[in-house]
């Protein structure tokens, strides 16, 4: 079985090497080899299709995601803008341009919350985000924006597809 | 734990330009000049302490055909640990937070189809009482950066 998500196909293979790369990478030598080995393919093929579905996106990337807290990251802020909808799109990209920005969205604004772009900042501490949010607001030239820095972390994993 | 500067540069290399080669431990240590053995044994102590969460692969839900939402939820502060573990219990929550705001819980919520994913949070809001619950899909996307440069 496959469906089709515009111009690629996920196969029953694919699932079962991203159910593989999920459950991550052998710390061995030849760590390939060894997942090919239980999916019944070679290596190349595996590695050939992993190539595959970096290039149409399906995989973001391979390697490590890292707890950044533990790496002195330790402050993290939701920085919440009231854009004007025309101007969206200009200053998303602008904001998307910082180094420490790691993640930027346009989400819907609701009753009650009037926000509808988010950049999420991390920095050493929390000054330094506030810093942070007063450069960009600089730049882009918005002003109605909030902080809102986490005080607890109470889940954080990777989702586990196909399961 | 204490890390080095070699451990850093590891880390990151290792969140940006892992191989897809057959000897991938080996293709990093030429890069970094130490040996696979060692490339090996650091990245198990990294892994082993908690400060390499996962070694694998990193998707994209969507395009896997996952639809996903930012969630924001208004809990009483008496209620917290209480709430958060009815929200944390669905595996398609991924990451929760709380953060300095009226809306204290910040939650992800990931499933594989919409139908899903509304019937999910309909069971969150009958289970904790709590039907004041902002559902912010993402509608663009301007940058998703996963790496942190050390």
């Amino acid at each position: 079985m496959s469906f089709d998500r515009g111009d690629y196909m996920l196969l029953d293979l694919d699932r079962r090497i991203i159910k593989e790369l999920q459950n991550g990478l052998p710390l061995t030598k030849y760590p390939y080899r060894i997942i090919a080995g239980r999916l019944k393919i070679s290596e190349s093929k595996l590695m050939n299709r992993v190539e595959y579905l970096i290039k149409k996106g399906v995989i973001r990337r391979l390697g490590a995601a890292v707890r950044h807290q533990e790496l002195g990251f330790t402050a993290n802020a939701m920085v919440v803008w009231d854009v004007p909808d025309n101007k969206i799109c200009q200053v998303g990209t602008t904001m998307a341009e910082f180094r420490e920005v790691t993640h930027c969205y346009q989400r819907p604004r609701q009753t009650g919350w009037p926000y509808n772009l988010f950049a999420m900042i991390h920095g050493q501490s929390r000054e330094e985000c506030i810093k942070i949010a007063e450069k960009i607001a600089r730049v882009v030239g918005i002003d109605r924006y909030r902080l809102l820095f986490s005080t607890a972390e109470l889940k954080k994993t990777s989702m586990r597809y196909f399961e | 734990m204490k890390i080095d500067q070699m451990d850093k540069n590891l880390l990151n290399l290792i969140q940006t330009d892992f191989p897809l080669s057959p000897e991938p431990y080996r293709e990093i240590g030429e890069m970094l000049g130490i040996g696979t053995e060692e490339v090996l044994s650091r990245l198990k102590k990294m892994i082993d302490n908690g400060l390499i969460r996962r070694l694998g692969g990193i998707f994209d839900s969507k395009m896997l055909g996952y639809c996903s939402t930012l969630c924001a939820m208004q809990v009483d502060e008496k209620r917290i640990e209480e709430v958060a573990e009815v929200v944390n219990s669905y595996p398609g929550v991924t990451h929760n937070y709380l953060r300095e705001h009226k809306f204290n819980m910040w939650f992800t919520f990931t499933a594989p189809s919409i139908e899903e994913l509304n019937t999910c949070i309909a069971q969150i809001k009958m289970d904790t009482g709590i039907h004041n619950i902002l559902i912010l899909p993402a509608q663009e996307l301007f940058k998703i950066r996963v790496s942190f440069e050390l």
